[in-house]
């Protein structure tokens, strides 16, 4: 069993859509789960359907909405970094990762759950990932944490290969689906086009029932 | 935000002309514009706190609208603008939706910085 879990991501939902039914696992098995997250999405474009959030409010919405969706998947404590969204990638990494470094010795996770650098499309998710991997290779080899990495770039399993960890989901499908309806602004356009069968079917790997079924990460070697 | 009524659009520019302003702009097709293939590039920028004072100021159009600000050295342009709020006091939010409801441009003017 895992001693604490520290999960890495730049956005509001990262957690919840990449691995929602992972933490709530955890979470249901008595692991504590600890969430560095890094911006508080504030330049995404989804602002609900219809849209009622706006380019000033929505930092404030989406922040409320990480608390409602920690609390559906059991995330007890998170750690905003205070960035903004699109920026992470211009700052300092060394300044980034000696604050991430200093949590990870506070903490001694034994396994981050982070995004796998250079294949999580968002510029803000391979940045974050990058830092969170400089802090980890810091730490000498019996403190340094397992690393679940996620990717999802549409090349990733052509250059890693395939996923080595594929958990199974579907008991904690509910819960996922809570934390998703719980991050309103960004999942409700995607919700009602499920909800119209205007997505893919449920047999296709990239479909949203996929998504309450399995979730999968890349170990990362150092 | 509400439908842009240009009769109420076109006074709040006004009440900003010649004064020190703070600038919010964007545009953008998404993060996962080309990931998700609607189309072949990711296209994005966004300005966030520019401070620029304007002596001429207008909203045209017939839906979606377009906004231009004319400065002493340059110009600031919009178009594509559906949508506006004007709660705070001081600043004029005006953004563009698509069908979907997602932001594709947004026009903001505040007599204090926008949050960070
Ligand atoms: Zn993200």
């Amino acid at each position: 069993m895992e001693r604490h879990v520290l999960v890495v991501f730049p956005h509001p939902d990262d957690e919840t859509f990449g691995c929602g039914g992972t933490i709530a696992q955890f979470a249901k098995s008595g692991v504590p789960v600890t969430y560095i997250c890094g911006t508080l999405g504030q330049m995404g474009r989804n602002m609900g359907k219809p849209f009622f959030a706006t380019r000033e409010s929505l930092p404030k919405i989406r922040e409320t909405e990480l608390e409602k969706a920690c609390q559906a998947i059991g995330i007890q404590k998170v750690i905003k970094l205070g960035l903004r969204d699109k920026t992470i990638e211009f700052e300092d990494p060394e300044l980034l990762a000696d604050r991430i470094e200093q949590i990870l010795r506070e903490l001694k996770p034994s396994l981050v759950l982070t995004h796998y650098p250079g294949y999580a499309v968002h510029p803000d998710h391979n940045a974050l990932g990058d830092v969170t991997i400089r802090a980890i290779s810091r730490l000498s080899d019996q403190e340094r944490p397992i690393v679940h990495a996620h990717a999802f770039a549409r090349d990733c399993q052509d250059v890693l290969g395939p996923p080595d960890i594929v958990n199974d989901i579907s008991d904690m499908a509910e819960v996922k689906l809570a934390a998703i309806r719980a991050h309103r602004t960004q999942s409700q356009l995607v919700l009602g086009r499920l909800a119209n069968g205007q997505l893919k079917k449920p047999s296709s790997k990239d479909s949203y029932s996929h998504m309450l079924r399995r979730e999968s990460f890349w170990t990362y070697h150092f | 935000m509400n439908p842009i009524d240009k009769s109420i659009v076109q006074p709040a520019l006004d009440s900003f002309l010649n004064r020190d302003v703070y600038l919010h702009l964007e545009t953008t097709n998404g993060a996962y514009a080309a990931h998700n293939r609607e189309s072949n590039m990711t296209v994005g920028a966004y300005i966030r706190n520019g401070r620029i004072s304007y002596g001429r100021g207008i909203i045209t159009g017939d839906g979606p609208y377009r906004v231009g600000l004319k400065m002493e050295l340059g110009w600031v342009y919009a178009e594509g603008l559906t949508d506006f709020e004007m709660e705070q006091e001081g600043q004029l939010l005006l953004a563009g939706h698509d069908q979907e409801g997602r932001l594709a441009v947004a026009l903001e003017l505040s007599l204090h910085p926008f949050e960070l």
